[in-house]
């Protein structure tokens, strides 16, 4: 078995989806020749041709709406957003088109579509490149929304929304692209799309986290543990439909929980989380559900984006937080 | 202060002529508004007179989909409608160019043209009355849902002609099998930048599209002047494209040029913008006021030019009908009449529960959860007399 980078996940699992179905074309600046800024797309555009690997101008409502036509004629395309904080220009297109194509012709028009966005700080970038816009995302109805957060779930998971009937926004931890390497074995089965995951088994409390913060979330889980706390952590992989089952499963042996993101706090996927821990949970709860995410700021400048993004040391701060209650 | 002497050029009246009230002389004619055919050197009418007989009763059918929707709303069956009265020409004949494998991604005021793709104008009814939000499949007859996003439509319409362009249904050489894509949006539109995206990339993919531009002078209360410096067709060369201004009131005229286009198109020698210079004689919607920011004289010069009594006045002039001919379309008007206001008062209540049924392809099991819920809430009533609830 190889051992390979979310980068590479995630472009063997494209070139798998482009084989299995003609039908699957993927579009986005600069994804041809040079492969994407990330290199996710390298090297098939010479494969598959400048039919299939579609080198776009730059203009994102224009990437977004003619992926809409091609849906609408039968294909199935995947839209590279370059960097999270572009996604906006394209926001109209997904959240008035491709999000209520199939609810507003009462089912007879389908949007098989993929939106891929590298999202996330942490790689020193200037303004609008470290953002992480999925609760906008999260709170439009029509969307389905994930993250996957390791190489192996980065080869299945976009397999899995490439295949999916629905338009799936797909985040990628950008500063984990060419970090950790995974054995990746072809062969396996994987879990489903929409389904969350314990990563790690414990019984003080539950860590929520998807993307990027699953690292530091286990990270964190390991430091606590030579303190003598026990941490489950779960990558909740699915943000919209959300998988809560494990998780209330967890919070009710844990009777704690944290959830993190980098995203800000106010209104972000932890707000939601929150309140339906609340409500299926309360009885089991012996600690306010705590959020760590960004703070309610714009990302700041580069030089100072450690302090602003939640480490390994404010996840600890907050779950002593839930302890101590 | 020092005047600047730099040169860039000719300024915009050098470039692209005054401007004109009436379309100007690059306006493409091929029936004057009395009724007369006339020659141009690039287009010409190539159907007979039976077609303009057609698009007779078309325009006159259309125009009876407009009022009647009209009266419609003002009787409380409809909550809203966009009217269209005065661009019956345009819509008609862009319509009738159109092969039966070309697509149309419409606004929401392309009823004529929907009419010549056989959609149910009932069908257009139950958008503006509420029931649902385009109830009629866009496989059928080609014909797109209504887009209510300004100018939205334009890169759905370029991204289904690239993949139209991936199935190899572009420059066959078999009539039967080319096919194109009609882009429909209006003047308000051409400042979105949607559409000029739609541009940039027919142009760069080389797209089968026509971008066929109705110009009825406003945009709600905005003129056109507010939209454009320069007349719209003439943007098309900035984009790499040919652009022509067509009279939107002629409806030989709207055939032909747009047919020229899709045969363009369908050759695979890329996009056209097509300019049908029009007015919008009545509101921009039934909730609108035009006398509270437009002159009635404007209107008044503009019905002269109305696009229905110029092929009345061609038809008749000519000796190509009868009295019966006109009797017969205006029966068939009367029916197509009692056809909207009796089907529109018929047109089902939507079910509460279905909201959530297609959300999605793959209903989620949270959506389900809710549609339960509510379900089970609606029941809790059931039983009660009228006024518990």
């Amino acid at each position: 078995m190889a051992k390979i980078t979310l980068a590479k996940g995630l472009n063997a699992g494209l070139r798998a989806a482009m084989e299995k179905d003609p039908k699957v074309v993927i579009m986005g600046e600069d994804v041809g020749k040079l492969g994407g800024v990330f290199r996710i797309t390298d090297g098939l555009q010479k494969d598959f041709g400048e039919d299939r690997v579609i080198d776009t101008p730059l203009a994102e409502s224009g990437i977004l709406g003619t992926a809409v036509g091609l849906a609408m004629r039968g294909y199935r395309p995947v839209c590279e957003i370059q960097f999270d904080g572009f996604v906006y220009p394209a926001y109209d297109q997904i959240v008035s088109q491709v999000a209520k194509i199939h609810f507003r012709s009462q089912g007879k028009v389908k949007m098989p579509m993929v939106i891929r966005i590298p999202f996330g700080g942490g790689i020193g970038a200037v303004e609008h490149h470290s953002e992480s816009p999925e609760a906008q995302f999260a709170h439009t109805p029509g969307l389905k929304v994930v993250a996957c957060s390791n190489p192996v779930d980065g080869y299945w998971m976009i397999q899995q929304a490439i295949a999916c009937d629905d338009p799936v926004v797909f985040l990628e931890p950008k500063r984990q692209y060419h970090a950790d390497k995974a054995e990746l074995d072809e062969s396996a089965t994987p879990d489903p799309l929409f389904a969350s995951r314990v990563v790690r088994e414990g019984s003080d409390l539950t860590l929520l986290a998807y993307g990027p913060m699953v690292k530091t979330c286990m990270q964190s889980a390991e430091a606590a543990a030579g303190e003598g706390k026990s941490i489950e952590v779960i990558d909740l992989r699915t943000l919209s439909p959300l998988d809560m089952d494990p998780v209330f499963a967890s919070v009710r042996k844990t009777g704690r929980a944290v959830v993190a993101h980098e995203a800000h706090v106010n209104l972000g996927m932890g707000s939601e989380i929150a309140a339906r821990i609340a409500e299926e949970c309360f009885f089991s709860l012996e600690a306010p559900v705590l959020r760590v995410g960004g703070f309610d700021t714009p990302y700041p400048p580069s030089r100072i984006e450690e302090e602003f993004l939640p480490d390994l040391d404010r996840v600890l701060d907050a779950v002593d937080r839930s302890l101590a209650f | 202060m020092t005047e600047s002497n730099t040169d860039f050029g000719p300024d915009l009246g050098e470039v692209f002529g005054p401007s004109h009230a009436d379309g100007g002389p690059e306006l493409v004619q091929l029936l004057t508004p009395e009724g007369e055919r006339v020659e141009h050197p690039d287009f010409s009418f190539d159907l007979d007179d039976e077609a303009i007989k057609g698009f007779y009763r078309d325009m006159v059918l259309t125009r009876r989909i407009d009022t009647e929707a009209t009266a419609l709303q003002r009787h409380g069956e409809l909550g809203i409608w966009a009217q269209l009265l005065g661009q019956e020409a345009a819509q008609i004949g862009s319509g009738r160019a159109l092969a039966p494998q070309d697509f149309v991604f419409p606004t929401y005021r392309e009823h004529g043209v929907a009419w010549c793709r056989d959609v149910d104008p009932l069908r257009l009814l139950g958008l503006f009355r509420g029931v649902d939000q385009g109830g009629w499949d866009p496989n059928d007859g080609n014909f797109g849902l209504y887009t209510i996003v300004i100018g939205a439509q334009t890169l759905h319409a370029v991204g289904y002609a690239m993949g139209m362009q991936r199935d190899g249904v572009v420059g066959t050489g078999d009539p039967e099998r080319d096919a194109a894509v009609v882009a429909y949006f209006g003047d308000g539109a051409s400042s979105q930048g949607d559409v000029n995206e739609s541009f940039i990339f027919a142009a760069s993919y080389n797209a089968p599209v026509v971008f066929f531009c109705q110009n009825n002078q406003w945009a709600i209360s905005e003129p056109i002047e507010r939209q454009s410096r320069i007349p719209l067709y003439q943007r098309a060369l900035g984009f790499g494209f040919p652009g022509v201004r067509v009279d939107g009131n002629d409806v030989l005229a709207c055939y032909a040029v747009t047919k020229a286009a899709l045969q363009r198109a369908h050759e695979g020698s890329g996009p056209t913008f097509v300019e049908a210079y029009t007015y919008r004689m009545g509101a921009h919607t039934t909730t609108d006021d035009p006398t509270r920011y437009r002159l009635s004289e404007d209107l008044e010069h503009w019905k002269l030019k109305d696009p229905i009594a110029r092929v009345h006045a061609y038809l008749t002039r000519n000796g190509l009908v009868d009295e019966a001919f006109f009797a017969e379309v205006e029966e068939e008007a009367e029916r197509l009449g009692e056809h909207l206001r009796a089907g529109c008062k018929a047109l089902p209540e939507p079910d509460p529960l279905s909201i959530f049924d297609h959300v999605y392809v793959d209903q989620t099991p949270e959506l389900a959860a809710q549609k339960e819920g509510f379900a089970a809430y609606l029941a809790s009533f059931e039983g009660h007399k009228e006024g518990a609830r």
